[in-house]
């Protein structure tokens, strides 16, 4: 089977996000980047898939230079090779349509990816790469089994979750618990350093919107305290000031 | 031109999300001078349908295909964007929501519109038509400029009342051919809570985190969320013991939520957990640590023993209700 799953390269949860030049940029000063946390599931699951059924794992990013440690790692983990479409992913349809292309020049069985990005949170890539491949498209995917040619997921919905069948080739969005986080180990490191890392350019694209400044929420107030002694001052509080009971 | 909602419905009833977006959409529309028109798929009742009018459409486009009713991602995009094109439409918005973020990124694709996700306000449309969405899991916003003509806007929970207009709404029966490949995804069975409040719709959340120490205190959680009718969630540790199920996981990696009222109980505020939350409007965080760090993002704290406050708030709030 052939394995595509495509990762992102974005600030660690835990990082201050700040702005420079006047809001109009992400301030990168002291901000660690990682594999996102859900693409970090995808390619877990990617890896057991193709230990029990063979084939070939590629791993793909489309950003700059900056990326490849992070791509690294990704072959630390168990992907085979890797590919980096060398542009800044300026919007959502840009970068699917990217993804999309190498999706079809590879004709890959799966394609995986996070359920959202943690830096813009849209989860929309992998539907608009389903629908540019004319593929079905699930997410977000809590289970992701294999039978032959068919897939076998639970996807996430309000209050529950849903099972589908679905013939491959698929598109998927995934999550916990779909497989646990897999850490390089030093063989998966030092293996990882041989492994191809292919570099390709942009193919010509179409851009739908573009970000033209950024905000941060307004800085909380204090924090009112009370102890148990003073439940009816907190309750006319949250009715009379909050407005929520 | 005029703006086109999708709404989703829970077993013929409409989701309080996507009336919130019909209320957008109709403000939207009073904004750009046309007017707010609805797609609704599957079973949806005449009464249900003079809800969707008084949050302010004046049109719908009701599908009635039965297969409608589960949702299937193609399926429901082929339907959308039929309609989209026959009501001459040019912005879609609809509500977040597991199905509605999935159906909006394929007909960015189709209908070569592009989509803006995450949205909390009205556009700007002094020049151009300006978009604030909410960016790294609500630690910031992106001021987006639209660059299509066409748009589909997917908004966030609880950023808008919902309208009380008396509009009177005119439904119209609307026919979609569907091929079968968009039924390609069979949905072979659905595992759902029944009866209970639904955490990402809910207007006030509970959450218990490890500090609860064990599914068995769960009563005392269950019984404020009772008296407040509220959701109830959790912290990531706690649905990785098993304490409580997948899908009450609030955070980064769970769901997002932005009530009006958050309550949490004995969570410590980890930056993943807050990532779920701080879209809410009000935060009360009932902890024994007065370090801990959720103290930080509350509007309202108790410090004290969840055993001992978590009764007497409830008392409290039943005296007053
Ligand atoms: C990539 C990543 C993603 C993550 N995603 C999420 C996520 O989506 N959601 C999430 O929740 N976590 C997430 N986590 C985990 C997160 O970092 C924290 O470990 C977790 O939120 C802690 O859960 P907790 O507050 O319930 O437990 P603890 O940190 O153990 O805190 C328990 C709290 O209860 C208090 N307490 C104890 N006894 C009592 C009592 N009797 N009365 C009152 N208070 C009491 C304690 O003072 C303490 O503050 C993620 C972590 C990583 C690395
Ligand atoms: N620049 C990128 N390169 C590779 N994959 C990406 C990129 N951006 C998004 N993706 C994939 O698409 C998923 C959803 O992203 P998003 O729609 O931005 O929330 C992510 O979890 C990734 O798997």
């Amino acid at each position: 089977m052939k394995i595509l799953v495509c990762i992102t390269h974005v600030p660690d949860t835990t990082s201050r996000i700040q702005f420079t030049d006047n809001n109009t940029k992400f301030d990168k000063t002291g901000v660690q980047f990682v594999i996102g946390p859900y693409d970090d599931y995808a390619l877990a699951r990617a890896v057991e898939l193709r230990d029990q059924t063979g084939g070939k794992l590629t791993v793909l990013n489309v950003g700059e230079a900056e990326t490849d440690p992070t791509l690294r790692k990704a072959l630390a983990i168990g992907a085979d090779e890797a590919i980096r479409i060398n542009a800044y992913p300026k919007d959502s349809y840009f970068v699917a349509q990217q993804i999309a292309r190498v999706a079809q020049e590879g004709a890959y069985d799966l394609i995986l990816m996070g359920r959202e990005s943690s830096d813009y949170n849209g989860g929309m890539v992998h539907g608009m790469v389903g629908e540019m491949m004319g593929l079905p498209s699930i997410s977000p995917v809590m289970r992701l089994d294999i039978e032959g040619n068919t897939a076998k997921l639970s996807r996430e919905i309000e209050g529950g979750k849903e099972e589908l069948e679905v013939s491959l080739p698929l598109v998927a969005g995934c999550q916990e618990p779909i497989a646990e986080w897999k850490i390089p180990n030093m063989r998966g490191i030092m293996s990882a350093r041989s492994k191809p890392l292919t570099v390709k350019e942009a193919d010509a694209y179409d851009v739908h919107a573009s970000i033209v400044s950024y905000a941060l929420p307004p800085a909380k107030g204090a924090v009112k305290l009370f102890d148990k002694d003073q439940m009816e001052e907190l309750v006319k509080l949250l009715k009379n000031e909050a407005n929520v009971l | 031109m005029s703006v086109l909602i999708y709404i989703e419905h829970e077993e013929g009833v409409v989701k309080k999300s996507s009336l919130e977006a019909v209320s957008y959409g109709k403000s939207l529309a009073e904004s750009l001078g046309t007017e707010a028109l609805v797609v609704g798929l599957g079973s949806i009742s005449p009464d249900e349908w003079t809800l969707v009018g008084h949050a302010g459409a004046s049109k719908g486009y009701h599908v009635t295909d039965e297969r409608l009713n589960a949702g299937i991602i193609q399926a429901h995009t082929a339907a959308v964007s039929e309609v989209f094109e026959h009501s001459g439409a040019d912005v879609l918005v609809l509500a977040k929501s597991s199905l509605g973020d999935a159906v909006a990124a394929r007909l960015s694709v189709k209908l070569q519109a592009a989509l803006v996700s995450n949205v909390v306000s009205l556009p700007d449309l002094a020049e151009g038509f300006k978009v604030k969405r909410s960016i790294f899991t609500g630690k910031a916003f992106a001021i987006t400029a639209v660059q299509t003509s066409k748009k589909i806007l997917a908004i966030k929970k609880n950023i808008l009342e919902i309208r009380q207009d008396a509009t009177d709404i005119a439904v119209e029966e609307f026919t979609v051919s569907l091929v079968d490949r968009v039924f390609a995804a069979k949905i072979t069975g659905t595992d759902k809570a029944e009866g209970e409040i639904s955490l990402p719709e809910a207007d006030i959340v509970v959450s218990g985190g490890r500090g609860m120490k064990g599914p068995e205190n769960w009563g005392i959680i269950e019984d404020l969320a009772k008296a407040l009718g509220a959701a109830t969630g959790c912290s990531k540790p706690v649905s990785d013991l098993n304490w409580r199920p997948h899908h009450e996981h609030v955070g980064q990696t769970g769901i997002k939520v932005s009530p009006s009222l958050y309550v949490a109980v004995g969570i410590s505020g980890a930056i993943q957990h807050l990532a779920g939350v701080n879209a809410s409007k009000n935060i009360l965080v009932i902890n024994k640590d007065p370090e801990a760090p959720f103290f930080k993002a509350a509007d309202y704290g108790i410090v004290g023993d969840a055993f001992e406050v978590l009764p007497k708030l409830t008392e409290a709030i039943k005296a007053i209700k």
